[in-house]
C-alpha cells in the first residue's frame, strides 16, 4: 500500500475545491435570475402569477435538497438522455436556491416603508416607476447582507450533489478517504476547507448587516 | 366651477364607513383647514383626493377632470394635486436634490438640467438651497418636510393636500414648515390641510372645514367657525383643545 | 417521451415507506428536543454565560455553520472511530442533528435574548434575582416567543437536511427511497412519492410547532 502524505490529500481536495465553487457560482446566479423572475411574479399584480411563485417556494423549501437532486437526475433521465451528474446538480440547486432567494428578497422588498410606495405614487408615479426609482433601490440596500448570508448555504447544499456522483468537494473526500483509511484526517480537512470558503461569507454578511442597523438607527 | 368638486363621496373599509358622503366645493386660490377629533375621517377625505383610496361611490374631480382608479387618469389627477405627509416620507437613498429631481424625471421626463435647475428653485423657495446635496438623515424633521414640499412643488401641482404636516415635528421646527406654508398661500396656491394649528388656520385660511364621524358637521370662515360654534359637537371639540 | 407513470406498483412497498416515514420522524423529535435545548444553553453562554465559555461556544457555532450537515455527519460517524469513539448509525445521526441544530438555534436565540429590553434585568435585579434567575423567569420565555417562528423554519430545515443521514446506512425515508428504486427500478416514482411524503411531514411539523407556541407562550386566562 502506498504512503499517502498529509499534502498529497490536501492537493487532491483542493483541487476538487474547484468544482465545489464553480457549481457554487452557478447555482448562486442561476438561482439569482430566477429567483428575481419568481419575485417579480409574486410582487406583481397578476393573481396566477403570485400564486404560482407562492407554491414554488411552498415546494422547494418544503421537500430535503437531497430529493430535488434525485428528481433532476432521474426526472431529466425520463427524456431518455443520459444525464450527467453535473447537470442534474446545476439545476436542482438553482431551482433551489431560487426558492430561498425569493423569500429573502420579497421580505426586503416589504420592509421598504408604506409610506415610500405613497410618496412616489403621490407625484405621479406608476406602479413600475414606483417599484424601480424609489422601492428596489432601498430593497436592494437591505438585500445585500441576507443575500450574501444565503450564499453560504449554496456552498454547503453542493456538498450533496457528491451523492448522486457528482465529484467535488465532499466526493472527493470519500474517494480518498477510501484509499488512504485516514477519514478522521480526510473529514477534517474537507470540513476546514469548507469553513475556508464559507466563513468569509458569513463574517462579511455579519458585517453589512450591523453597518446597515446602525445607519438606520441614525434616522 | 370650483377648483376641487367633492360630492357625496362614501368611503369604507370592511363594514367600517369611514367617510359617509362627503360635499365640498374648493375655489382656486383657497386655504381650508380640515379639523375634527382623531379617526373623523380627515387622512381617509385627503388621501381619496389623491387617489391613494379608491372611493366607493361619489364623485372627485379637479379643474374639471374625474378621478377615475386607472393609471392613466390617476397620473394626471396627481399631476394636478401633490400631496405632504405626517412622516414626509423624503426617499432616504436620495439626496434633497435628488428627492426633488426624481419625479420631474421620470413621470414628467424633464431633462436633467433643467429638471436640477427647477429642483434649485424649489429647495431655494423653502430655504434650503443650502441642502442640495444633503441626504433625508443629515436633515432635521423640519428640514425634512420643507424638502418634501420643494419635491411636491416642482411637480407645478395647482393644489396641495397637507396632512398633519407638523404633527411628526418638534415644537421648535414648527414654525420653519408653517412659514413655508403660508408664503405658498400668500402666492395664491390652493391648500387643503389637516391640522392642529388653530391660531394658523386662524390667521390663514380661508375657510374651516370641521368633520366629525365621517361628515362634514360644520363649514365656515374661521371667524365665525371659531368664535361661534353652531353645533355641541365643535363647541366640545374647541373647549377640549 | 414514451415514459408511462405508475404509481399503483409502489403499494407494494408501502410497509418500507412507512418505517423510514417513522424513523425520520423519531429523528427530527430526539433533534429538535436535544438541539434546542442545547441552543438554549449555547444562547446563555454567549448572551450572558461566564468568559472563559464564550469562546468555546463561538467556535463551535462558526464551525458548525460554516461546514456542510453531510460532512459533519461523516466526520462523526467515519472520523470519531479514530479516537476510540465508536456508535452506530442511529445515534451518529442523532447526535449530528442535535449539534447541527443546536448551532443555528444558539444564534437564533441569542438574537431573542439581545432583543429584551434593558429594564427587564435591571427589573429583575431590582427583585434581588441573580443573573441566572432573571434568565430563567423573565427572560427567557418572551425571548424564545420572538423568535419562534425563525425557530420553527430552522427546525423544519433540519428535518429536510436528515434525508442525507441515508447515506451512513441509517433507514430513514430516503433510505426507503432508494431502496424501492434499487429493487424496482422505476426511480422517478419512487422519489416523487417520498418527497411528497416530506413535503407533508414539512407541512405538518409547522403546524405542529405552531401549536406548540401557541400552548408555550398562551397568556394564562384572566380570573
Ligand atoms: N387602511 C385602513 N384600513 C382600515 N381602516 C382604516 C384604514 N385607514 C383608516 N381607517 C379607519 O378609518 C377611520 C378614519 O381614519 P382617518 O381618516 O385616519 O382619521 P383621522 O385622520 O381623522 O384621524 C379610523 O377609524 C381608522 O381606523
Ligand atoms: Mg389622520
Amino acid at each position: 500500500m502506498t504512503q499517502f502524505t498529509l499534502w498529497d490529500i490536501f492537493r487532491n481536495l483542493l483541487l476538487a475545491t474547484r468544482w465545489t465553487i464553480l457549481l457554487s457560482l452557478v447555482s448562486f446566479l442561476g438561482g439569482g435570475i430566477l429567483g428575481l423572475i419568481l419575485l417579480f411574479m409574486r410582487i406583481g399584480h397578476n393573481r396566477a402569477a403570485q400564486f404560482f411563485s407562492k407554491i414554488y417556494v411552498e415546494i422547494f423549501q418544503g421537500t430535503p435538497l437531497l430529493m430535488q437532486l434525485f428528481l433532476a437526475f432521474f426526472g431529466l433521465g425520463l427524456f431518455g438522455i443520459n444525464v450527467p451528474a453535473w447537470l442534474a446538480a446545476g439545476v436542482a440547486l438553482i431551482a433551489w436556491t431560487a426558492a430561498f432567494l425569493v423569500e429573502i428578497w420579497r421580505g426586503c422588498v416589504e420592509s421598504v416603508a408604506s409610506g415610500q410606495w405613497e410618496a412616489a405614487a403621490s407625484l405621479g408615479m406608476g406602479y413600475l416607476q414606483q417599484m424601480r426609482y424609489v422601492i428596489l433601490p432601498q430593497a436592494l440596500k437591505i438585500a445585500v447582507a441576507p443575500t450574501v448570508g444565503f450564499s453560504v448555504q449554496v456552498i454547503k447544499g453542493t456538498a450533496l450533489t457528491s451523492i448522486i456522483g457528482f465529484v467535488e468537494l465532499s466526493k472527493a473526500g470519500s474517494v480518498v478517504t477510501n484509499a488512504t483509511f485516514q477519514p478522521f484526517t480526510v473529514y477534517g480537512l474537507v470540513a476546514l476547507l469548507y469553513f475556508a470558503l464559507c466563513w468569509p461569507l458569513s463574517k462579511s454578511s455579519q458585517i453589512l448587516e450591523r453597518k446597515l442597523n446602525v445607519a438606520h438607527r441614525n434616522h | 366651477m370650483s377648483l376641487i368638486e367633492i360630492t357625496e363621496v362614501r368611503k369604507s373599509f370592511g363594514p367600517n364607513e369611514v367617510l359617509k358622503g362627503i360635499n365640498l366645493d374648493i375655489e382656486p386660490g383657497e386655504v381650508i383647514a380640515i379639523i375634527g377629533k382623531s379617526g373623523s375621517g380627515k387622512s381617509t377625505l385627503l388621501r381619496c383626493i389623491n387617489g391613494l383610496e379608491s372611493i366607493n361611490s361619489g364623485s372627485i374631480s379637479v379643474a374639471g377632470a374625474q378621478l377615475l382608479p386607472d393609471e392613466l387618469h390617476l397620473k394626471a389627477l396627481r399631476l394636478k394635486v401633490g400631496m405632504i405627509f405626517q412622516q414626509f416620507n423624503l426617499f432616504p437613498h436620495l439626496t434633497a436634490g435628488g428627492n426633488v429631481i426624481l419625479s420631474q424625471a421620470v413621470v414628467k421626463k424633464t431633462p436633467k438640467p433643467e429638471a436640477e435647475a427647477i429642483a434649485r428653485q424649489m429647495l431655494d423657495r423653502v430655504g434650503l438651497a443650502a441642502k442640495f446635496d444633503a441626504y433625508p438623515d443629515e436633515l432635521s424633521g423640519g428640514q425634512q418636510q420643507r424638502v418634501a414640499i420643494a419635491r411636491a412643488l416642482a411637480m407645478r401641482p395647482i393644489a396641495l393636500l397637507c396632512d398633519e404636516i407638523t404633527s411628526a415635528l418638534d415644537p421648535e421646527l414648527v414654525g420653519e414648515v408653517l412659514a413655508v406654508v403660508r408664503s405658498l398661500a400668500a402666492e395664491g396656491m390652493t391648500l387643503l390641510m389637516v391640522t392642529h394649528e388653530m391660531k394658523f388656520a386662524r390667521d390663514v385660511c380661508s375657510r374651516v372645514v370641521f368633520m366629525h364621524h365621517g361628515k362634514v358637521h360644520e363649514i365656515g370662515r374661521p371667524e365665525a367657525v371659531f368664535a361661534n360654534p353652531q353645533t355641541p359637537e365643535l363647541k366640545q371639540f374647541l373647549g377640549m383643545l | 417521451m414514451s415514459y408511462h407513470f405508475n404509481f399503483g406498483w409502489l403499494l407494494v412497498y408501502y410497509p418500507e415507506l412507512l418505517k423510514g416515514t417513522w424513523v425520520t420522524i423519531q429523528l427530527i423529535l430526539i433533534g429538535a428536543v436535544f438541539g434546542v435545548s442545547l441552543g438554549v444553553f449555547c444562547a446563555w453562554v454567549r448572551a450572558l454565560g461566564p468568559a472563559w465559555l464564550k469562546p468555546i461556544v463561538s467556535v463551535y457555532v462558526e464551525l458548525i455553520r460554516n461546514t456542510p450537515f453531510l460532512i459533519q455527519l461523516f466526520f462523526i460517524f467515519f472520523g470519531l472511530p479514530s479516537l476510540g469513539l465508536q456508535m452506530g448509525e442511529t445515534s451518529a445521526a442523532n447526535l449530528a442533528m442535535i449539534i447541527n441544530l443546536g448551532a443555528y438555534s444558539c444564534e437564533i436565540i441569542r438574537a431573542g435574548i439581545e432583543a429584551t429590553p434593558r429594564g427587564q434585568f435591571e427589573a429583575g435585579a431590582s427583585l434581588a434575582m441573580t443573573r441566572f434567575e432573571t434568565f430563567r423567569y423573565v427572560v427567557l420565555l418572551p425571548a424564545l416567543k420572538r423568535i419562534w417562528p425563525a425557530l420553527s423554519s430552522q427546525i423544519v430545515i433540519v428535518m429536510l437536511g436528515s434525508s442525507v443521514v441515508s447515506q451512513i446506512a441509517v433507514e430513514d425515508l430516503t433510505f426507503a427511497a432508494n431502496f424501492i428504486q434499487s429493487r424496482s427500478f422505476r426511480a422517478f416514482e419512487a422519489y416523487f412519492v417520498s418527497t411528497f411524503i416530506y413535503l407533508t411531514l414539512a407541512i405538518l411539523l409547522r403546524l405542529l410547532l405552531k401549536f406548540i407556541g401557541g400552548r408555550l407562550f398562551q397568556r394564562k386566562a384572566a380570573r
